[in-house]
C-alpha cells in the first residue's frame, strides 16, 4: 500500500476530523430543541428590554428604531451560536482531548496538527451554521423584524471572512488553553459575558465609545457584527450615529485578522509540539 | 457532611485554580453581563430622546436589580444540574461518593452550598457597582431587613429545589443536562421579569410568568429594596398584590418545589439504579 502524499493525507485528516461534527447533526437530532429554541429564550428577553423601553403610543419612526435594535439582538444572539463553539469546541478542544486520552493519538499521527484543527473548525462551522440559521430564521420570524439586504454579496463576504477570523483565533487559542492546563474551563467562561459586552453583541458596539470599540476589534465578532448590522439595517431610524466604520473598512481588517490569526495559530502549534518534545508531559491528564 | 460537600463543591467548581484568581472570574462574568444591560438601556434611552441619566431610570433600576439576584438562580441551577453529570462522565467519582456514607441528596446541596457563596459576592459586587457607578437608589429600612433576609433563605431554598428536582433528570440523561442547565434558567430569565416588568410580555407569557415563584421572589426583593417611588413607575403586573400575599406564594411553592424535589429525586434514583447508569460514561 502507497502511502498518501502530503497534500492528500492532510485533506483526509482534516475531513475525517471534520466528519464526526458534520454527521452528528443528523445522529442526534435534540439539538434541534437544545440549541435553538433554547438560545431563542435569551435573544426573547434581550429583545423585550428595548420592548420595555418603548414610550407609550410610538410613532413609525420610533418603531423603525426598535426594529433596527432588535434585530441587533437576534443577529448577536445568531453570533453568539458561533463564538460558544469557538470557546468550547475548538479552544477547549486540545484540552478536552488530553483529559480522554486522544492527544497522544494526535500527536503520533503522520499528518499536520494544522490539518487537524481545521478540520475541527470546517466541522465546528458547519455544525454552528446549521443551529445559527435556524436561530436566525425563526427570530425574524417571531419578531416581525424587517431586513434590507441591499448587497448580499458583501455580507457573505463579511459573514465568512468573519467566521475565519473568529475560528482562526479559536485554533490559536487551542494550543494556549493546553498551556494553561486547569485553567482553560475558567478561561472559556471568563470569556462569554465578557466578549458579549466588548463586542456589542446586544447593542452597538460604538456605544461603548471609539475608543474602547477599536480595541475590542481585536475579536473578530466586533466588526463582523457591526459591519452585517449595517448592511442589513441601512436605514435603521437612528441613523449613522451607531455605526462604526465602514462595512467596506471592517472586511479589510477582518481579512488581516484572518491571516493574522492563522498564522498566530501555526506559530503557537510549533511551540506546543517543541514544548512537548522537551518536557514529556504534555499528554498528562488531570494538570 | 453538607460541610465537606460544600468545600468539594468550592475546589471542583473552580477545577481547582487558585482561590483568588477563581473569585476574579466568578465576579467578572455577573458585572460584566450587568455592564450589557447598562449598554442597552443607555442606547433605548438615547433613541428614545429621553434623559440618559441611568439612575434615575425606574425601569433600568427595576431591571439591574433583578438581573443582579438572577446571578443566584443561573449559578445555583447550573450547580446543581452539573453534579452527577461532572461526577459521573469526567472525573468518574459518582460511584464512590455514591457508595460512601452519606446521603446523595444532601451531597447536592452541599455542592449547591458553594455556589450560594459565589453568587452572594457577585451579586454584592453587581449591586455595589449599581449603587456607586450608576447612582441606582436603594434603600431598606431597619425593619425590612429581617423580612428581607427572610425572603432571600426562602426565595434561595426555593431555587435550590427546583435545581435538586432537574439535578435528579439528569441521572436519567445522558448529555442533555448541559442544555437544560442553560435552558431553565433561560426560561426563568425569559418569563419572571427579571430584566423587564411582566407586563411587556404577550397575555400567554405573563400567565407563564405568573405560575414560576421566581417571578414573586424577585417581585419581594424588589419592593424591599427599591423606594416605592421608583418602583410605583414601573408597571410590573403584579400591582394589585401586596408584598404579604407574593410572599406567602413563594413560601407556598417554595414548599412544593422543596417536596416535589424529595419525591422526583428519590423516583430517578431508584429508575437509575435498576437500569444500572448510575456510573454510566457515554463520553459526551
Amino acid at each position: 500500500m502507497t502511502e498518501p502524499g502530503f497534500i492528500r493525507l492532510n485533506v483526509r485528516a482534516l475531513l475525517g476530523r471534520a466528519y464526526p461534527r458534520v454527521i452528528g447533526g443528523t445522529r442526534e437530532l435534540s439539538w434541534i430543541f437544545f440549541e435553538t429554541v433554547l438560545p431563542l429564550l435569551s435573544i426573547a428577553a434581550y429583545v423585550f428590554i428595548y420592548k420595555a423601553f418603548l414610550p407609550p403610543n410610538p410613532d413609525q419612526t420610533m418603531l423603525d428604531k426598535v426594529n433596527a435594535l432588535v434585530g441587533y439582538v437576534v443577529i448577536g444572539g445568531t453570533m453568539t451560536a458561533f463564538w460558544l463553539n469557538v470557546l468550547w469546541s475548538m479552544a477547549s478542544q486540545l484540552y478536552w482531548e488530553k483529559e480522554v486520552g486522544n492527544l497522544q493519538l494526535y500527536m503520533m499521527a503522520p499528518m499536520s496538527r494544522m490539518a487537524l484543527l481545521g478540520g475541527m473548525a470546517v466541522g465546528g462551522m458547519f455544525m454552528t451554521s446549521t443551529r445559527a440559521v435556524t436561530t436566525l430564521v425563526v427570530g425574524v420570524f417571531i419578531f416581525g423584524i424587517v431586513l434590507t439586504i441591499s448587497n448580499p454579496l458583501l455580507i457573505l463576504a463579511v459573514f465568512f471572512v468573519t467566521l475565519i477570523a473568529l475560528y482562526g483565533m479559536g485554533m490559536m487559542f487551542a494550543s494556549l488553553y493546553l498551556l494553561y492546563g486547569r485553567e482553560a474551563w475558567n478561561l472559556s467562561a471568563l470569556m462569554e459575558e465578557p466578549i458579549f459586552l466588548l463586542s456589542g453583541f446586544y447593542f452597538p458596539v460604538k456605544a461603548l465609545g471609539q475608543t474602547v470599540a477599536i480595541g475590542a476589534s481585536i475579536i473578530p465578532a466586533t466588526l463582523g457584527l457591526d459591519a452585517l448590522r449595517q448592511l442589513m439595517f441601512p436605514v435603521s431610524g437612528f441613523g449613522t450615529q451607531f455605526y462604526f466604520f465602514s462595512p467596506e473598512l471592517e472586511l479589510a481588517v477582518l481579512c488581516v485578522l484572518a491571516a493574522v490569526f492563522l498564522v498566530l495559530a501555526k506559530l503557537s502549534l510549533g511551540y506546543l509540539e517543541t514544548l512537548a518534545k522537551r518536557e514529556g508531559k504534555l499528554t498528562t491528564r488531570h494538570q | 457532611m453538607f460541610k465537606q460537600a460544600a468545600w468539594l463543591g468550592w475546589e471542583m467548581e473552580s477545577n481547582w485554580t487558585e482561590p483568588g484568581l477563581f473569585l476574579i472570574y466568578s465576579i467578572i462574568k455577573p458585572v460584566a453581563g450587568a455592564f450589557i444591560l447598562v449598554l442597552m438601556s443607555f442606547v433605548a434611552l438615547f433613541i428614545g430622546g429621553g434623559s440618559q441619566n441611568l439612575g434615575q431610570s425606574a425601569m433600568f433600576a427595576y431591571l439591574f436589580v433583578g438581573n443582579a439576584f438572577f446571578i443566584y438562580v443561573s449559578s445555583v441551577l447550573f450547580g446543581c444540574f452539573q453534579v452527577i453529570q461532572s461526577d459521573r462522565e469526567w472525573y468518574q467519582t459518582i460511584r464512590y461518593v455514591y457508595m460512601s456514607p452519606i446521603n446523595f441528596y444532601t451531597y447536592i446541596v452541599g455542592r449547591a452550598a458553594s455556589k450560594v457563596l459565589i453568587a452572594t459576592i457577585a451579586t454584592a459586587v453587581t449591586l455595589a457597582f449599581g449603587v456607586f457607578a450608576l447612582h441606582i437608589d436603594l434603600s431598606m429600612s431597619l425593619w425590612d431587613i429581617p423580612l428581607f433576609l427572610a425572603v432571600m433563605v426562602i426565595g434561595l431554598l426555593c431555587v435550590v429545589a427546583i435545581g435538586l428536582c432537574l439535578a435528579g433528570l439528569s441521572f436519567l440523561t445522558a448529555k442533555h443536562t448541559h442544555g437544560l442547565a442553560e435552558g431553565i434558567p433561560g426560561l426563568f430569565y425569559l418569563f419572571c421579569g427579571v430584566i423587564f416588568p411582566l407586563s411587556v410580555l404577550p397575555g400567554w407569557g405573563q400567565s407563564v410568568g405568573r405560575a414560576l415563584p421566581i417571578t414573586y421572589w424577585l417581585e419581594a426583593v424588589r419592593r424591599l429594596v427599591l423606594p416605592d417611588s421608583l418602583f410605583a413607575q414601573v408597571p410590573t403586573g403584579l400591582e394589585q398584590a401586596d408584598l404579604a400575599g407574593i410572599i406567602a406564594l413563594l413560601l407556598v411553592s417554595t414548599a412544593f418545589f422543596f417536596l416535589l424535589s424529595i419525591l422526583l429525586f428519590r423516583m430517578t434514583e431508584y429508575l437509575a439504579r435498576k437500569a444500572g447508569i448510575i456510573d454510566m460514561t457515554t463520553n459526551y
